[in-house]
């Protein structure tokens, strides 16, 4: 006789037991996470709907208008009466309109580079604590050598690896992948460390020893065994390193070796308001600059929360 | 003692030959190097001799090796994009780029050692608290914010301080300095601010955890019991106890400095190394690239090497142990 399939809950049931978690509980008295995440959620959905919430779509030359450059936050262009909440630029793009499409870039390169640095991590941290031995030596040795040489000049040295072997005609398309490669090259050894060290705890356990016994393959093992839970503490580096990702990327880009100004970011646009600072026109610049530090504050002080909520011993 | 120091080299010198094997194999395989020299319309002779020239025709081990004795010898080639040799390029910018990192570790150790200490000495203290919160903020900031945030107030609103470049430098030999002028010394200012703030809030958290931690020991209570002055035991005993991590992460953020110089250079158009650097990555710029990452990897050498030797000095225990061992 076959035992009984446990019954699947029910979605309103699966809330349910979701809202009645610690997790959710710490969540709930917590003022800054709460905060963090509406600060988040809000530049994350603006950023998403962008092209149906931005006054103008602010990289299509034909949408600007050169006689409302320079207009003041909140004032109206002297010669169309035309009001824009945070002012324009030299060319007369809406400074509202260019963060919104440019924080899709940032948190789009932010994003991927992330998921990129944690499946490169995960399975390298993986295939090192499950095997061992040589290519576990092996692995962690270049581990170590990028986490001691700082993550802004590894991913400086990919890109401009990645352009010498991409031919010029294709850079400035191949610019935000090149960057996104970049990012997630300079920073996955952290999530190796992490996850080697809770596969060396899991393979012991019995239940990987009866799954070897059962004859499934080390892939299989480490895949479907392994891999389900050492996955914690991934989740908790993944979103600091969010918010790391996306300063990365608006260093970059403010260098001048990120994205091209068609497809401009926030740190693409902070240089390019750089250069309107001497002569009084500071909201071109301060804008964007807000946006990044709130951007990057709020990631960040979520990612401090997840950390202490997800850790038992703080409880 | 010895033996140590001999360990250490002999790791220093892997480093390095691992380094190089990776910048040679940027400037060999990344783009071709003699497309790169003669230009499009080289005859197919002048390249097969340049190619003859530099070696590329040898084996890949023997043409390594030419690469490291020249490295060794100070010839890093020629840049593609200038047409000069790179070695002249680094002599140029590196004292610049020194000066500004060397500037910027020193104000980072000397006021996050002091800030730390206060900070510890008075827990509860409203400045003691301020400087917490500070640097929780310039922890989070990005460097180059941080940069454009002080050009604005010091030099566009305030006009104190020059916004970009060196000032009047003086030539000493082939170094050149900007401590010796007036406008050198005001171009100093904003740039070691801004590349020292990030290493400052990081030692100054360290040296803070690591006093509270030093004054709860039995030593520490001991030698109050003696009636030694709260001054002597918070500086003699405590202090010269946290100084082992601190010369570590010191050390291990020297190489962070001058990383984050390329940003700071940046902002404030500093004719340096990593101004350098990233002009070389925009034009891919192959011999550029690659020296400079070997002038990174030489940094981080020497300071893990000094940081090695510098425990000796700090810790008795240390040469204590390496006798007893013997």
């Amino acid at each position: 006789m076959r035992a009984p399939t446990p019954t699947r809950a029910t979605f309103s049931e699966r809330l349910w037991k979701a809202w009645d978690s610690d997790v959710a509980y710490s969540f709930r008295h917590s003022p800054v996470a709460i905060l963090a995440t509406l600060v988040a959620l809000i530049l994350l959905l603006s950023a998403v709907l962008a092209p149906w919430i931005a006054p103008q779509n602010a990289f299509d030359a034909a949408s600007l208008n050169l006689m409302e450059g320079f207009t003041k936050p909140g004032e109206a262009s002297p010669i169309t009466g035309k009001v824009f909440w945070l002012g324009t630029d030299s060319q007369g793009r809406d400074v509202f309109s260019a963060i919104l499409y440019g924080s899709r870039i940032s948190l789009l390169v932010g994003f991927a580079s992330v998921i990129f640095s944690v499946a490169i991590g995960v399975s390298l941290g993986l295939l090192a604590g499950y095997t061992g031995g040589r290519t576990d030596a092996l692995i962690m040795r270049v581990a170590d050598i990028q986490l001691s040489f700082p993550a802004i000049l590894i991913a400086l040295l990919v890109f401009g690896v990645a352009r010498g072997l991409i031919a010029p005609q294709y850079h400035e398309q191949a610019a935000v992948a090149v960057l996104i490669v970049a990012i997630g090259l300079s920073n996955w050894a952290s999530y190796a460390r992490t996850v080697r060290g809770s596969t060396l705890v899991e393979k012991n356990k019995d239940y990987v020893m009866s799954a070897r016994v059962m004859g499934r393959s080390p892939l299989a093992i480490m895949g479907r065994h392994v891999l389900p839970n050492v996955t914690g503490p991934v989740l908790v580096i993944a979103t600091i390193n969010l918010a790391l990702a996306i300063i990365a990327e608006s260093t970059l880009s403010f260098l001048g070796v990120g994205v091209p100004p068609t497809q401009a970011s926030l740190g693409t646009l902070i240089r390019i308001g750089q250069q309107f600072l001497f002569s009084g026109e500071w909201w071109i610049l301060f804008y964007p600059a807000l946006d990044l530090v709130l951007l990057a504050l709020s990631i960040n002080l979520l990612g401090d929360w997840l950390r202490d909520a997800l850790n038992p011993k703080l409880r | 003692m010895i033996a140590y120091i001999l360990r250490s080299l002999a790791q220093a010198v892997m480093v390095m030959l691992a380094v190089a094997l990776l910048a040679f194999s940027m400037f060999r395989f990344v783009g071709d190097p003699v497309a790169n020299m003669v230009g499009q319309e080289a005859s197919v002779k002048e390249r097969e001799e340049l190619a003859e020239r530099l070696g590329l025709n040898k084996p890949f081990p023997i043409q390594f090796a030419n690469y490291v004795t020249d490295m060794a010898r100070g010839e890093f080639g020629m840049s593609y994009r200038q047409g000069r040799p790179v070695a002249d390029l680094l002599r140029e910018r590196a004292p610049a780029t020194i000066e500004l990192a060397f500037l910027s570790s020193l104000f980072a150790l000397v006021f996050g050692i002091a800030l730390g200490v206060y900070a510890a000495i008075n827990r509860r203290g409203i400045l003691a608290n301020l400087a917490m919160s500070i640097s929780l903020i310039g922890v989070s900031l990005p460097t180059f914010l941080i940069g454009i945030g002080m050009i604005y107030l010091f030099a566009v609103e305030l006009r104190w301080l020059p916004s970009f470049g060196r000032g009047d430098v003086v030539r000493l030999g082939w170094w050149s300095t900007g401590l010796l002028t007036e406008s050198g010394r005001k171009s100093l200012i904003m740039p070691v601010l801004t590349l020292g703030l990030f290493q400052m809030t990081l030692i100054m958290r360290l040296v803070r955890a690591e006093m509270l931690e030093a004054l709860r020991t039995d030593y520490v209570k001991f030698a109050r019991a003696r009636g030694i002055p709260e001054r002597a035991i918070s500086f003699r005993h405590a202090l010269r106890n946290t100084m082992i991590p601190v010369v570590t992460i010191a050390g291990l953020q020297f190489g962070a400095v001058i990383a984050f110089a390329i940003v700071t250079e940046t902002v404030f158009q500093w004719p340096g190394l990593g101004a350098l650097f990233i002009q070389a990555v925009q034009y891919v710029d192959i011999p550029v690239m690659a020296a400079y990452l070997m002038f990174v990897a030489f940094v981080f050498v020497v300071v893990n090497l000094a940081v090695d030797l510098i425990y000796f000095a700090v810790d008795p225990r240390l040469r204590g142990t390496t006798v007893a061992a013997k």
